[in-house]
């Protein structure tokens, strides 16, 4: 996900410079108040492990490829948002300069999509609401390792998400490629989706096996291994419902109304009077009575076509289907989540 | 080591060989996308650099060949998207999407080469102090001291860990799963340890939040010329159209 300086205009560059520089400002304040010099050895040494870390390959069971770990989420998870968030910078700035691993006039951006969403989104908007939470019946420390395992695959998914759409975003303003804005979301979140779930579970596993060692070393557990706030699962929820709003909401807001790559390449874009390959989009296609059957049922069941409300096309009917299809998905997690009995143990407790 | 050579750029100091850099990628970016003419001419900045400082363009392509496919994929898409023609010669058309193509990508090339340039021509103490002349919080510049000088150490030590492990599971590609934890966990653990043993040998010496850098070189007047010569040369290159005029000077002397 490291961006190249051709890849951004100076301007989005310099925006994304002053984002990052604030972000770092306040996090070199708050670390200020605390014991600074005791913090700098432990910080150097955890994000040059982190460094080496992150080329190790793990196996992924069933299939041939391999995952790494999620930098940010162990990071902050180790050092907290703040000191987190400077190692990123620190890693991300060494990648850059030893190893041309993202450009130097791109390394506003790639701290912001990279150490910012991971540090900051991932710490105080799910790692610490997760692990301070009374999830999977609370004080017992096979509840706090699911709780551990929760929140770093939900923090890795939704700040890798987060992190692939700001690239695209930058991208499209900085009018450096020609592919459509939803074109390019429509590659780039599926992709970081899988890669954050692997990310995801890698991470859980380190600071599982950190947790059971030495638990004082993560952040708000404590000494004993139990969480040191205990948050209610109503609480949680809240902040988790949050989330999701931003994200599912405020993205497909954001998405272009602009028909998807394919699409415009086969039949051009009525609006602006192009027309491609010239074809009808709606007499496209082999003819078939079981085609027919096909498209009505796909009609009537998918309530929100194309992401928006059935012959509306204001951005709010693309934003209430992304609320719409974040709460499917969590539906059908609950669902799923019951099926496998998750909560069993939550039942037996009460 | 490329940046413990003597060749007069590695003797530059390192504030002005940054300040070049960052000038050189802004402008080469901020050419639009169609510009390739004006582009060209910003060739001039890698190629002195090359041929002063001694650093071979087999190096940097060498080093840079993981990161430059990426940067060449992103403008193959533009010759799909963007079809209207742009110039005709003979009776070839070429499309307005070959030419920001082939732009992003000479971008690309250029703004990669100059960062390594700088790298390869410039010790990380150097850089360090030039970033703390920049004022730049002592607190981060220590910490990118420390944690370069650590990277070779973790490193070393995983890659010793990754040996162990393979030659306990021949054959097998990466870290299996049950492992996962442990592999990078003991390494953690181990770590932090460290990390204390340092921070008191730190104290042992007389650490008092930041580094002194001591043989950091003076900024004198070569290096003021440097970075003047260089930013007017790079801003003649963008607002004037140079092939254009040395075309039509010498279209204009045929006719």
């Amino acid at each position: 996900m490291h961006m190249a300086d051709a890849l951004l205009a100076p301007a989005v560059a310099a925006t994304m410079y002053v984002a990052s520089g604030t972000a770092a400002g306040v996090s070199v304040h708050k670390l200020r108040k605390d014991d600074e010099e005791r913090k700098l050895p432990t910080m150097a040494v955890t994000s040059a492990l982190v460094f080496a870390g992150q080329m190790i390959n793990y196996t992924i069971p069933g299939t041939g490829s391999s995952g790494h770990m999620c930098g940010g989420m162990l990071l902050s998870a180790l050092l907290g948002p703040y000191a987190g968030f400077l190692s990123m910078i620190v890693i991300l700035t060494v990648q850059c300069l030893f190893f041309a691993d993202g450009g130097l006039m791109a390394l506003g951006a790639n701290i912001w999509n990279m150490a910012f969403y991971g540090c900051f989104v991932g710490y105080f908007l799910i790692w610490r609401p997760i692990v301070n939470s009374n999830w999977f019946g609370g004080e017992t420390k096979s509840a706090q390792r699911l709780r551990i395992i929760v929140a770093s695959i939900i923090g890795c998914v939704v700040t890798l998400q987060l992190g692939a759409f700001s690239v695209v975003l930058e991208t499209t303003l900085s009018g450096i490629t020609e592919l459509p804005f939803s074109a390019f979301v429509a590659l780039m979140q599926p992709i970081h989706l899988a890669i954050g779930l692997v990310e995801g579970l890698v991470t859980a596993a380190v600071l599982v096996f950190v947790y059971e060692s030495r638990p004082e070393l993560l952040m708000d557990v404590d000494a004993t291994g139990t969480a040191i706030g205990k948050r209610s699962l109503k609480a949680t929820l809240a902040i988790l419902a949050v989330v999701v709003v931003v994200v599912g909401g405020g993205l497909s807001l954001l998405a272009s109304s602009n028909p998807d790559g394919l699409e415009w390449a086969l039949f051009g874009n009525e609006d602006a009077n192009v027309e491609n390959m010239g074809l009808d989009e709606d007499n496209f296609g082999v003819e078939s009575k079981a085609a027919e059957t096909a498209g009505s049922i796909q009609e009537s069941t998918s309530f929100l076509p194309d992401y928006a409300f059935p012959d509306d096309d204001s951005p709010a009917g693309t934003t209430v289907s992304g609320l719409v299809g974040s709460a499917i998905v969590a539906a059908i997690s609950v669902l799923l989540a019951f099926a496998f009995g998750f909560f069993r143990k939550k039942k037996q407790a009460a | 080591m490329l940046a413990a050579g003597d060749s007069p750029v590695h003797k530059l100091h390192p504030s002005a060989k940054l300040v070049v850099t960052i000038a050189y990628i802004i402008i080469t970016v901020s050419f639009s996308k169609y510009q390739l003419n004006g582009l060209l001419m910003m060739i001039i900045y890698p190629a002195f650099l090359f041929s002063s400082s001694g650093v071979t363009v087999g190096t940097c392509f060498r080093k840079l060949r993981f990161i430059l496919p990426l940067v060449l994929a992103v403008g193959l898409f533009n010759p799909l998207f963007d079809r209207a023609a742009m110039i005709k010669i003979g009776n070839i058309t070429v499309s307005g999407g070959t030419i920001s193509m082939v732009t992003l990508m000479l971008k690309g090339v250029f703004c990669l080469a100059a960062s390594f340039l700088l790298m390869a021509t410039t010790s990380i103490d150097n850089l360090c102090a030039a970033l703390r002349q920049f004022h730049l919080p002592p607190m981060m510049v220590s910490l990118l001291l420390l944690t370069y000088r650590y990277i070779g150490v973790m490193t070393e030590e995983l890659s010793v860990m990754t040996d162990a492990y393979s030659l306990r599971a021949p054959g097998q590609k990466g870290i299996k799963f049950n492992a996962w934890g442990s592999f990078l966990g003991q390494l953690i653990l181990r770590t932090m340890d460290r990390a204390d043993e340092l921070y008191n040998s730190m104290q042992l010496r007389g650490f008092s939040g930041s580094f002194t850098y001591a043989d950091c070189k003076r900024f004198d007047r070569r290096d003021a010329l440097w970075i003047v010569l260089w930013i007017l040369l790079f801003l003649i290159c963008r607002f004037l159209d140079i092939p254009g005029i040395l075309g039509s000077l010498l279209l204009g002397g045929f006719s």
